[in-house]
């Protein structure tokens, strides 16, 4: 380990930031993140809050990911960079326990949403996480959506995400005050599928995450619309289709010698036993 | 008048402001046998993140032997295909007789290479039937560089069909086992399940490609229709059985 | 409103300021001068609509759209009509630049007199319109002088329902649901849901109730939007357009929203 990171602060490391402006101004691409296009609700019901997601991952028009999680953590749905959603998230629960452990209560919504709108607002909107993040605690339920400038927005129903329009669609013709449970699961997993079906970035399977003030129920691939069909044709190579250029067949076990610690005992053990006590 | 006559100052920022192209998604292929040839493209038709219909082909017959497949600016492909069928009805009333396929290539090379300074923003594929009997395939750049090929895919998921195509009909990459050898012309049969396999694989990994597909097989003349009758929903269009005979396959895809 | 009258005939320009957010005095000028040049091509719309929207359905075709002409993000103009009938088959419907509309307009009541007067007992239908207007927006994109406009076409003759949409850049395309401007992200998940594989089964009232529905949800959701529509419907009896219709929107819910953020009161 190099000493002068004992010395380094903790957080982002710039280091290499000339490096790449120098690398980008000689045409250098910069490496692309990869981007969650992304349909992402949450609905407020009579008891909790009911979240949901697709499962699709981009990287520009390629799928790379066909039943990725973005219910990031079981309160909480992220859109836009995946790793800045991911750390993001996993940065601000852990210092949310360390809160909760410090003050000796439980955590509430607002702290997690105001933790992560300075957070954000503080890279200016270089931490591309998109946010809904929703929950109940000792004051009620909250639903927020967080944008990455570190805006932040409360309202009773909320969607994120290139298929955001298709799912606020779905909710604006919907929603409405006090709906039962499977009422709120049935509307959420229509805006979803509204965006798995209508919008590109977003599309395979609906995650859906129930929080009330007793329990979080995550119902991983609520709906499954999307099921690969099986080929036409099995696509199995022939034993000694790849090429090679050349063999060379290599035993691994090049010596072999057994030494006995007990029964037929040789005077090196019982030497290596008499250094070891003193 | 007005804008012919007007000076290169005035011209100036409408060149900047308007731009005359979009991209509207979608994959075609194209796959040469010895005695026919299969021709598809999916039928989605999109801009961005929307899909603005899911049905809208891709595929056209032109004549009873030669099927052209156009994907890119939709808006620039079907007005190609509107241009290229009139140039064949034109040489129909001529010769009274359709245009040979190697001679549909060259016309369309032509075409393409006329509007070198204002392109249409199409990559077009040719397939069909030649005089001698064999299958062929001709792919084109939007500007007239053409070849004869045994396939060819284009279009936004060219990148993942065409080195799928490469292993599969080439057999890239595959050493034959003892004693063999590869065979230089796949059964008809093969080549459809191929086909097929593309578009719903390129469906799983391609946001643009999906709603349905759609094939078509041309049949050189006298050829029967071994290897097609395992499909269903296989349909003929062309009236008579002599001659070369054209076939249409659909097929649902994926809608997300 | 912009009460700055050096910014006049310079309407906000969503390329730069999408949110409305810069103060007035130093807004973000726009990059070309509209009306610096005496004649030029259109190269970006001025007074515009916003979406329509169309389906089929059992009896024909339904189209709507609200009655808003918007200068930028002023609402200007309350009560123009952007479905227009075209012979006896088929309506029109138009978002985007609005004197390029009128223009079409003129166009294809030209073309209909020219048809009617070869008396020869043909009418134009639907499919013919689409193909005339097809070809003109073609014809103009190629010019680099645009029809600024997303056009819905839609009617029916001959027993047949017609759908089709084409823009200023000559893109067409058929569908048994068809919505422009911000329509195609907000209505179409709707509209595909009711109508896309029931074409033939939904009934005029299921068509209404459907449209009415996505209206309400656009004028709720697209800022340039009015709760003042037009519907049309075509179907074997003829062109019918009704006059204005509004919805009936909700916002109580407004009441019990608190801030944006840790605020109770």
């Amino acid at each position: 380990m190099d000493s002068s990171n004992i010395y380094k602060k903790s957080g982002f490391d710039f280091s290499n930031q000339i490096r790449n402006n120098f690398l980008a101004a000689k045409g250098v691409p910069v490496p692309k993140a990869t981007s969650t296009g992304t349909t992402i609700v949450g609905c407020l019901f009579k008891d909790g809050i009911v979240l949901g997601a697709d499962t699709r991952a981009t990287a520009g028009e390629i799928i790379a990911d066909k039943n990725c999680e973005k219910v990031v953590n079981p309160s909480c749905c992220g859109a836009g960079t995946a790793a800045d959603t991911e750390f993001t998230t996993a940065l601000i629960s852990s210092n949310l326990e360390l809160h909760s452990l410090s003050t000796g209560r439980k955590p509430r919504v607002v702290t997690a949403m105001t933790m992560l709108k300075q957070m954000l607002f503080q890279y200016q909107g270089h931490i591309g996480a998109a946010l809904v993040l929703g929950g109940v605690d000792v004051t009620g339920p909250h639903l927020f959506t967080i944008h990455p400038h570190g805006s932040t927005d409360k309202l009773p129903y909320v969607t994120m995400g290139s298929g955001s329009l298709a799912a606020m669609a779905v909710f604006e013709a919907g929603w409405k005050a006090g709906m039962e449970r499977q009422e709120a699961i049935d509307l959420v997993s229509a805006a979803i599928s509204a965006g798995i079906f209508n919008d590109l970035g977003s599309g395979s399977n609906v995650d859906v995450c129930v929080i009330t003030k007793e329990r979080t129920d995550m119902l991983r691939n609520y709906i499954k619309p999307n099921e690969r069909v099986t080929k036409e044709r099995h696509y199995k190579f022939t034993r000694g289709t790849t090429a090679y250029q050349s063999e060379n067949i290599r035993k691994y076990i090049v010596d072999e010698s057994i030494t006995y610690l007990t029964g037929s005992a040789t005077t090196a053990t019982t030497a290596e036993e008499a250094m070891d006590v003193s | 008048m007005s804008h012919y006559t007007r000076t290169q100052s005035q011209q100036h920022p409408t060149q900047r402001q308007f731009n005359p192209y979009t991209e509207n998604g979608g994959t075609i292929l194209a796959i040469a046998g010895a005695d026919f040839s299969v021709i598809a493209g999916d039928t989605r038709q999109s801009e961005g993140y929307s899909i603005q219909t899911r049905y809208a082909p891709k595929v056209f017959k032109l004549t009873d032997k030669a099927v052209l497949a156009v994907n890119g600016f939709a808006a620039d492909g079907n007005m190609f295909v509107k241009k290229v069928k009139q140039r064949l009805e034109w040489y129909r009333h001529a010769h009274s007789k359709d245009m040979p396929l190697r001679s549909i290539a060259r016309l369309i090379q032509t075409m393409l290479y006329a509007q070198r300074f204002f392109p249409y923003y199409v990559y077009n594929i040719l397939g069909g039937i030649e005089e001698d009997g064999t299958g062929a395939v001709y792919s084109f750049d939007p500007v007239g560089s053409y070849e004869r090929e045994a396939c060819r895919a284009a279009g936004s998921a060219q990148s993942l069909v065409q080195p799928f195509l490469d292993n599969q009909i080439y057999f890239k990459n595959q050493t034959p086992v003892l004693g063999t050898s590869h065979p230089t012309h796949l059964p008809l049969r093969h080549v459809v399940q191929l086909v097929i396999d593309s578009f719903t694989s390129a469906t799983e990994r391609h946001i643009e490609v999906g709603d349905g597909v759609e094939l078509y097989i041309i049949l050189a003349r006298g050829r029967g229709t071994q290897g097609l009758d395992s499909f269903k929903d296989v349909q003929e269009l062309t009236p008579h059985a002599e001659g070369e005979r054209l076939f249409v396959l659909r097929r649902e895809l994926k809608k997300d | 409103m912009d009460h700055f009258p050096t910014n006049w005939g310079k309407p906000r320009d969503e390329a730069v300021d999408v949110y409305s957010t810069y103060p007035l005095h130093s807004r973000p000028r726009n990059q070309v001068d509209t009306f610096a040049e005496g004649v030029q091509h259109t190269q970006q719309p001025i007074v515009t609509g916003t979406s329509v929207l169309a389906i089929k359905y059992k009896d024909g075709v339904m189209m709507a759209a609200d009655t808003l002409a918007s200068y930028g993000s002023l609402a200007r103009f309350k009560d123009i009509s952007r479905l227009h009938p075209v012979g006896d088959y088929t309506v029109i419907g138009a978002g985007g630049d609005m004197s390029d509309f009128q223009h079409i307009q003129g166009i294809l009541d030209d073309l209909i007199v020219e048809e009617f007067n070869e008396a020869d007992g043909n009418a134009l239908g639907p499919s013919e319109i689409f193909e005339v207007m097809s070809q003109v927006m073609y014809a103009r994109r190629s010019k680099f002088n645009p029809l600024w406009n997303s056009l819905l076409i839609g009617g029916f003759k001959d027993g047949k329902s017609f759908l089709a949409y084409v823009d200023l850049l000559g893109t067409t395309y058929q569908s048994p649901s068809i919505a422009t401007g911000y329509g195609a992200y907000i209505a179409i998940p709707l509209l595909r849901k009711v109508v896309d594989g029931r074409e033939k089964d939904v009934t005029e009232e299921q068509a209404r109730h459907i449209l009415e529905e996505c209206m309400k949800v656009l004028y709720y959701r697209d800022a340039r939007s009015l709760n003042k529509y037009q519907i049309a419907k075509i179907t074997k009896d003829g062109i019918e357009i009704t006059d204005g219709l509004s919805s009936k929107t909700e916002w109580a819910f407004a009441e019990s929203i608190r801030g944006y953020g840790a605020q109770n009161q």
